[in-house]
């Protein structure tokens, strides 16, 4: 209920929302959790595990019960926290894994099975038979178990990712960041302050408490608004920094649209920041206490009950009960007494305990039990006196404040135990130019966070070389922090620890008894400290219910590692901007548009889009298309764009020795205005990649690649000639997206051509494996004759500017020679008939010898890879070699991947021969051809081998041939 | 007989203007790869300056004005906006057609990038004139600042579609934040 005249947003505006579908009504300024608790709101959600009836723990992101779902088909988002999500008008949530209402959920049977469910149950229950593990037990326990579902389709939501570069990272905004920022800025360094929550100010916004004679709240906002205003401060709100990695870079969500209804930019957005320094404020978690049913809705962190009366305005209960072993929880007595509401009792642990004002104190006292399904009721307190029970409908727990560390372990900082304040605090230098400060740091009064703070600050400054701005903290609380080890209470019933993953003081002690006695191995037989949160809400006290367990001190168990993130990330917003399309570039050749015009299916290579044919009308399948373009090319005349081909030019005194150097045959003798094809092999004798290179001056080459392998080459190529051979004189430069070059490739190439050159070609002047200038219309081009189809053909270039004129130009020509384009399926059918490689062949782990290009590998020279490749076993004659394939039976398929075995062979992997590498129907043939490996295959031409794909269920008896099926003279290639 | 007609990398595709942010092509007549011979920088930087006022540039700057030269790498930078003139002492590589540059301007210029490209662009980091070899989204760029809010970025041209999404794209988010944007 609203407290009049209470909270942070008093006069906000009203706002409606729903939840379950219910209607309801919150103000501005408000969380889903406390427009909740406003309403009396108090079951929201059920456990992960037993699903028992949970409510709202915590007024933050280690909210571990109160996780909701909100929005509906695409834009689903499950496991939203209450405590985080503000509140917009019209914002609709739903509660999660409850059926068929929250209220009534028929799976709360589960909660009657729990002396059977513990720790260990799921291993030691469901192995035999081990098959119907994967097939019925892990189906049905996770459709029983689990919290929210994501909606099965594609996000349709929008996420961005961005990087940030300061001097300094202030990591959260509470007393001590406000401060360390302030410090950090007036001496002139560069600043971001990222803050968890939407509002700044940290727990001075949910205590009361004057700072420098103002409200906590007031002297905050005067802070924020004067850090606002310094150009060299980025204030970053509903910013979560959840990682520390490398080299001062920190990964951070950042709520961008969560909290509004109408959202027109991106709903989160991933951040790295790069920081020379950073400085964590992250200020600390409360630790609940664990006693039997300590988990019913009404049952909260004593600081999240402060937060939700003070900022918010919202007593969670009509009486009030808080249990604790510090003096510190004592202030929600006093706060709730302030604004006239009922305080029933302070159950202290401490027999000592005093009363801080006009309440009652239970001096000695614990909390032994609790009554209320669907809410408390009231609870049942032992004390040195005996035992009563007390009427509430709210309990304040409060086991002490654990410094939030987590950042500091990320790059395995080992935390340090801390027995003044029982919990875990930072060890120093745990992250390279990370200090801490403040409640992160274990510092808890008010003036001593402002204090360190400023220290921390000007520590920064100083190592950065800067002269640090004085500053001196303002008046503020400096309360001692009393507090006394109180972990579990013993009794009957489940004591909770780990709410969100349903594990007790029980289930901890008996991962002791079983041996997992390592919190290592307590925390996966446990499951303890997984999921969402983490254990930030369970970590410490698991950890000394299994140090008591154990016998050990909590020091020597040690605790868990922390790792990233923080709090959840979607996935969708770590890799923004990669769904679909965005999934890598496109690279687009000149002629892409013109080609998608003609309705060409595109097929990527590498990241380039090429056409895999040109269907005409009549045409029903690929291979109508494909056939007719292979007939085309070999009797009239075929255009294909074939820029996406890798082309670097090499230029220098030293050209010709470099070429010698990383081919495996000789360029430094080819003569000007040639082209040669190319063998590059890799240092360890196999093949890298092949093309043709031509050389165009006396200083001068251009080097092809295959498409695929362009990258890959141009970086060995830049290898070689700063690391292996810095001798040479030689520079070398992509050119690759400078040309559009075009493949003019049939009997009719020359008759194609010479309608767009200038000047005309003849066959005397332009032999094959020539090169030169052309004009086209004027433009500078390079003409090459080579071939990749073993037709009379040619490729011709003109700077990319040109490329999509020329294409056009060229295939209207073309066909109307009675030719035409044609695109990437017969351009593979007219290599393979002529026995062309590509990287199918030269696929990593063959060899010249292999390839049948052993005398490429010349002997008058080194080159990379040429002592490799005269290693004994790389020159074994029973290797597998290259060979052509074709059926017996002319109708007979062979397919890319199938297997060669012995045709009496059994066809299983020890009787294996080879496999084919590429195959297609040739039209040209009238049959299937298929290149291939073969064992000793070189000598084996005119041998029957079966082919057997048990893929495609497939057996063909094949013919071995050699790897040349078309015009082996080459005759028509020199026509 | 052919006549052939010029298509530029990013036509129709740009000019764009999305919130502050204004995206246009740069259409240099020429870029030229220069890349010294060994121990030729300096006689290179000369023969530059001599014949357009520019010397090569130091590794991440750019030099001149109007023409401009932008280091590309170790040892190389690119001429842009100018024929090259004859430098015996280099690799000279015309490459006119092989860069797709796009200029982006306005007040949100940094803002969109910092949604693609890790480098510090903060104003006393990256300079007027300052150049960097670097990615845009997954894209290998060349980053120049060529003003207080204007920068220009090159990359293949093959890419021009992929990187005029990118920007657009990243420009729409920055501009429909409901918050200042940060």
């Amino acid at each position: 209920m609203r407290v009049p005249g209470k909270g942070l947003n008093a006069d906000a505006a009203p706002l409606r929302f729903r939840f379950d579908g219910q209607a309801y009504e919150g103000r501005a300024g408000d969380t889903l959790a406390s427009a909740l608790l406003a309403n009396d709101v108090r079951l929201v959600g059920r456990s992960f595990k037993y699903h028992r009836p949970r409510g709202i723990l915590t007024a933050g992101s280690e909210e571990p019960n109160a996780l909701v779902t909100l929005g509906e088909g695409a834009t689903q988002d499950p496991n939203i926290r209450a405590t985080t999500q503000e509140l917009y008008d019209g914002l609709a949530a739903r509660s999660q894994n409850a059926w068929p209402t929250l209220r009534h959920d028929a799976l709360a049977i589960n909660d009657l099975f729990a002396p059977f469910l513990g720790a260990g149950f799921y291993y030691k229950t469901f192995m035999w038979p081990k098959s119907f593990w994967e097939k019925l037990y892990e189906p049905v326990i996770r459709r029983a178990a689990g919290l929210g579902a994501l909606s099965g389709e594609a996000n349709s939501d929008s996420y961005e990712k961005a990087f940030a570069h300061c001097d300094v990272l202030v990591i959260g905004a509470g007393p001590a960041g406000i401060m360390a920022a302030l410090t950090a800025a007036r001496s002139g360094l560069d600043v971001i302050l990222a803050e968890e929550d939407s509002r700044m100010g940290g727990r001075l916004l949910a205590e009361v408490e004057e700072v420098d004679g103002q409200p906590g709240a007031v002297w905050t906002a005067a802070r924020v608004d004067e850090l606002r205003a310094m150009e060299n401060v980025r204030l970053m709100p509903r910013t979560t920094v959840t990682g520390a990695y490398d080299q001062g870079t920190y990964a951070a969500l950042e709520r961008v649209g969560h909290h509004v209804a109408e959202r027109t930019g991106p709903r989160e957005c991933f951040w790295r920041i790069v920081a020379q320094r950073a400085i964590l404020c992250a200020g600390a978690l409360e630790r609940p206490v664990a006693f039997p049913d300590n988990d019913r809705p009404g049952i909260m962190t004593a600081g999240a009950v402060r937060a939700y009366l003070n900022r918010w305005g919202v007593a969670p209960g009509q009486t009030l009960s808080i249990f604790a072993n510090n003096d510190d929880a004592h202030r929600t007595a006093l706060d709730f007494i302030e604004a006239g509401l009922e305080v029933a009792a302070v159950i202290d642990s401490r027999a000592d305990a005093q009363p801080l004002g006009d309440y009652r104190v239970i001096a000695g006292g614990t909390v032994t039990g609790t009554t209320g399904r669907h809410g408390l009721q009231g609870i049942r307190v032992a004390h040195p006196g005996g035992e009563e029970h007390l009427r509430t409908d709210c309990l304040a727990l409060s086991g002490g404040w654990n410094p939030t560390l987590h950042l500091t372990c990320h790059m395995n900082g080992r935390p340090r135990w801390d027995d003044d304040i029982l919990s875990f605090v930072p060890s120093e230098a745990a992250v390279p130019g990370l200090t801490v400060a403040g409640a992160a740091n274990g510092t808890f009064s008010t003036l001593a966070c402002l204090e360190e703070g400023i220290a921390a600050a000007q520590a920064v400054a100083r190592a950065l070389g800067t002269r640090p701005a004085r500053a001196e903290a303002p008046a503020a609380e400096d309360a001692p922090y009393r507090i006394a080890p109180l972990w579990h209470v013993p009794g009957k019933g489940r004591a909770w620890l780990d709410f969100q993953n349903d594990v007790t003081v029980k289930d901890v002690a008996q991962a002791a008894q079983e041996n997992f006695r390592s919190v290592e191995h307590m925390k996966r037989y446990t499951t303890q400290g997984m999921a969402p949160d983490q254990g930030k809400n369970s970590n410490v006290a698991a950890l000394a219910v299994l140090a008591d367990a154990t016998g050990r001190g909590i020091p020597e168990t040690g605790t868990t590692t922390f790792r990233p993130p923080y709090v959840p990330v979607a996935i969708a917003a770590m890799g923004a901007g990669g769904q679909g399309q965005g999934f890598a570039p496109h690279r687009l050749m000149t002629s892409d548009a013109a080609s998608r015009a003609r309705g060409a299916p595109m097929v990527e290579v590498g990241l380039w889009h090429r056409p895999s044919y040109f269907p005409r009308s009549g045409e029903e399948t690929w291979l109508e298309s494909c056939n007719r373009e292979v007939r085309m090319v070999r009797s009239t005349v075929g255009v294909c764009d074939v820029s996406t081909l890798g082309k670097i030019d090499i230029q220098g005194p030293d050209a010709g020795a470099f070429l010698d150097f990383v081919y495996c045959n000789t360029f430094s003798t080819l003569p000007e205005g040639r082209v040669r094809y190319g063998l590059m092999l890799r240092e360890d004798g196999h093949v890298m990649d092949d093309g043709t290179t031509a050389r165009l001056g006396p200083d001068h080459y251009l080097m092809t690649t295959t498409t695929t392998a362009a990258g890959q080459v141009m970086r060995h190529l830049t290898w070689v000639a700063q690391a292996l051979r810095p001798d040479l004189d030689v520079r070398f430069a992509s050119v690759t997206d400078q040309w559009a070059q075009f493949a003019v490739a049939g009997p009719k190439a020359r008759e194609l051509l010479n309608s767009v050159l200038d000047d005309p070609v003849s066959d005397a002047h332009w032999p094959f494996m020539s090169c030169g200038a052309v004009t086209v219309a004027g433009v500078p081009g390079r003409l090459f004759r080579i071939s990749f189809s073993g037709e009379h053909a040619y490729e011709l270039a003109v700077p990319a500017r040109f490329g999509a004129s020329l294409f056009g130009q060229l295939g209207a020509q073309a066909e109307a020679m009675g030719g035409g384009l044609y695109g990437l399926e017969a351009l593979n059918v007219l290599r393979i008939e002529k026995g062309f490689l590509t990287h199918a062949e030269m696929h990593g782990r063959s060899t010249a010898f292999d390839l049948g290009f052993d005398r490429m590998v010349s002997r008058k020279k080194d080159c990379i890879g040429a002592a490799a490749s005269r290693r004994e076993g790389l020159r074994d004659p029973e290797r597998e070699q290259l060979v052509g394939l074709k059926p017996v039976d002319p109708a007979g398929k062979i397919t890319a991947g199938a297997h060669l075995f012995a045709d009496s062979a059994e066809p299983v992997s020890p009787n294996g021969q080879g496999h084919v590498t590429s195959a297609y129907p040739s039209p040209t043939f009238g049959h299937d051809l298929g290149l291939g490996f073969l064992k000793g295959g070189r000598n084996r031409h005119g041998e029957r081998v079966m082919m057997v794909d048990h893929l495609r269920d497939l057996r063909t008896l094949c013919e071995v041939c050699a790897p040349v099926f078309y015009d082996p003279e080459g005759e028509r290639i020199r026509g | 007989m052919a006549r052939l007609i010029e298509t530029s990398p990013c036509a129709g595709l740009l000019p764009r203007t999305i919130g502050a942010v204004d995206l246009s092509e740069v259409e240099p007549a020429q870029i030229t790869l220069i890349a010294p011979f060994k121990g030729q920088q300096a006689a290179v930087s000369d023969a530059l300056d001599a014949a357009l006022g520019l010397t090569f540039p130091a590794p991440n700057r750019a030099t001149g004005q109007g023409a401009r030269a932008v280091w590309s790498g170790a040892g190389q930078a690119l001429l842009i906006g100018s024929a090259c003139p004859a430098l015996p002492g280099a690799a000279c590589i015309d490459q006119s057609d092989a860069w797709a540059i796009v200029r982006i301007e306005g007040a949100d210029a940094a803002r969109v990038l910092a949604r693609l490209t890790p480098l510090d662009l903060r104003p006393e980091v990256f300079q007027q004139d300052h150049t960097a070899r670097s990615v845009l989204g997954q894209m290998p760029v060349s980053l120049t600042r060529v003003g207080r809010h204007a920068y220009e970025v090159m990359v293949m041209r093959s890419m021009a579609r992929t990187l005029v999404q990118e920007l657009t794209r990243a420009a729409q988010g920055v501009a429909d934040r409901i918050e200042p944007s940060i």
